[in-house]
């Protein structure tokens, strides 16, 4: 793997003494589209805290553009260019919309991504942009969730459980913003529980079981029962 | 109209109590940190506000031209050295470092400048008054510390609403980790708390020592006004500090006009007071 943009290196996780991940090693080309699946607790969430700095590892354990990051703080991975879209979106309440997005571009990394392009992505948020995010609609904070993401116009993307907890019409209309959120050149992780949402987004899809690799496909090549198999270890 | 007068007087007086309470509340706020040294943190700002006036020969309020950055940068110092390693989940190791720090700034304080009361002279303008009518004059000084309460509060507000520091305070405030992943440092954001806090301290102390006298051992009274005038005006709510910080005031100078020795129990009294009847403060900060 010469040019990988992302990897991971036989990553071994722990929380305290208790190991989440064992030897999980991915890549994730530039401009690639991965898709992590996997049951609840089977290291999904670990894999993405260990990329964005929130867990911190043996450095080489992570490397981004062949840099080890693996012990860096999140705040210095996300200023090399991965950003994170966290699990239950995890606005923060005391800012407004506006606030929410404006400091996802603290970073300072220049690109396409404004708030005017945020905005014309998801026009409603221009709307509410004086409003506290507590009382926008689960779908919509997602959309601040991306877009706060988006802000920092980062080289890779990641997203964990992006679907948990929305309405299913609120997931399509996500996924159907995905292609123009995802634009070209950019790289994503999606973790995600539906295994055909992630499947159809995907270019290559890996299943974590209790903290192992278990299945690492084509998207296109994954059938049925070999994800079934991998997803329960049967 | 002698009640009138104390009234009046304890509004000014408010003014200071509100400077000793807003680091307090700010600090509190972006990191939910109680420093217990705060108090002693004043009285060591006057003392270097003093150092400055006797070794520079300058004005006590030209000290503050030193006084508040020394203090800033005092603060980020002990912030990114000593108080960051204390913060997590559990609040004691915090309540235990900085009780044990306003120990050691009481006894080195005591080992430089002794036991000994010392003041701040500021010359013709501690007499100076505007004779308002009817008998009710205000001092010029008192009148200028309570306008630079308010700009500071006001100044503490905008920042804090208006600008990039304030939203990495709350954001950082909300939520640590995904502040980080906002390529917030928040070793290096509590550190810039602290040390606006500390500069807020600054102004506090050379105030203090300015308008009475002041020992080593006059800290931990100070971080009682403090905390009363935070806790009386809601937490987390800057003008409700002011407020609190005027309320204090208020009832000390009743207190007194009743009995001199009166004083600072009328304080405590009407902390007591609305406590019991509003635990949460007078002006408690709306919660989503």
């Amino acid at each position: 793997m010469p040019d990988a943009l992302l990897e991971t290196r036989a990553l071994n996780a722990f929380y305290g003494d208790f190991q989440a991940l064992f030897d999980v090693s991915v890549t994730v080309a530039p401009g690639e589209v991965l898709a992590i699946i996997g049951a609840n607790g089977a290291g999904k969430t670990t894999l993405m805290r260990s990329v964005a700095g929130l867990l911190t590892n043996a450095a080489d354990m992570v490397a981004f553009k062949g840099r080890p990051i693996g012990s860096m703080r999140a705040d210095q991975v996300a200023q090399l260019g991965i950003a994170m879209v966290p699990e239950g979106r995890q606005l923060f309440p005391s800012l407004s919309v506006e606030e929410n997005l404006v400091i996802g571009g603290q970073v300072g990394r220049s690109g396409p991504w404004t708030l005017r392009a945020v905005y014309a992505l998801f026009p409603v948020l221009e709307e509410r942009r004086d409003m506290p995010p507590t009382t926008l609609s689960g779908g919509q904070q997602q959309m601040v969730a991306i877009g706060r993401a988006l802000m920092a116009n980062p080289e890779m993307l990641l997203f964990d459980e992006i679907s948990l907890g929305l309405a299913p019409i609120v997931i399509k209309s996500i996924y159907d913003a995905l292609p123009e959120i995802i634009r070209e050149g950019t790289s994503a992780i999606i973790v995600e529980q539906d295994i055909t949402k992630a499947i159809a987004v995907s270019d290559r899809v890996y299943c974590l079981q209790e903290g192992r690799i278990a299945l690492e496909s084509a998207s296109a090549d994954a059938s049925r029962d070999a994800i079934a198999r991998a997803y329960f270890g049967t | 109209m002698e009640w009138v007068n104390a009234i009046v007087q304890g509004v000014l007086l408010g003014g200071l109590y509100a400077l000793f309470a807003a680091g307090l509340s700010l600090i509190f706020g972006v990191m939910r940190l109680v420093n217990i040294a705060h108090g002693d943190l004043i009285v060591l700002a006057a003392y270097l506000g003093l150092t400055t006036t006797i070794a520079l020969g300058v004005h006590p309020l030209t000290s503050l031209m030193i006084a508040v950055p020394a203090m800033a940068a005092i603060g980020y110092v002990l912030q990114r050295g000593v108080l960051n390693r204390t913060l997590g989940d559990d609040i004691l190791p915090p309540l235990l470092v900085t009780f044990g720090l306003s120990v050691i700034i009481q006894n080195g304080l005591l080992e430089i400048y002794t036991a000994d009361s010392q003041k701040m002279n500021a010359g013709a303008i501690e007499t100076a008054s505007l004779e308002v009518t009817g008998g009710i004059s205000l001092g010029v000084l008192p009148l200028i510390m309570f306008a630079t309460a308010v700009a500071v509060i006001a100044g503490l507000q905008l920042v804090f609403y208006r600008t990039a520091l304030g939203r990495a305070f709350r954001a950082t405030s909300d939520n640590q980790d995904i502040a980080q992943l906002m390529g917030l440092n928040k070793a290096h954001v509590f550190g810039l708390a602290m040390a606006l806090s500390l500069a807020v301290v600054g102004i506090a102390g050379v105030f203090l020592g300015i308008r009475t006298s002041f020992d080593p051992a006059i800290g931990p009274g100070r971080l009682i006004f403090g905390f009363e005038a935070v806790i009386i005006g809601g937490l987390g709510n800057l003008w409700g500090t002011l407020a609190g910080g005027i309320i204090l005031g208020v009832s000390q100078n009743i207190g007194a006009q009743i009995h001199p020795g009166w004083q600072t129990l009328a304080g405590h009294l009407a902390f007591l007071f609305v406590l019991a009847v509003r635990p949460r403060g007078l002006f408690p900060r709306i919660e989503g």
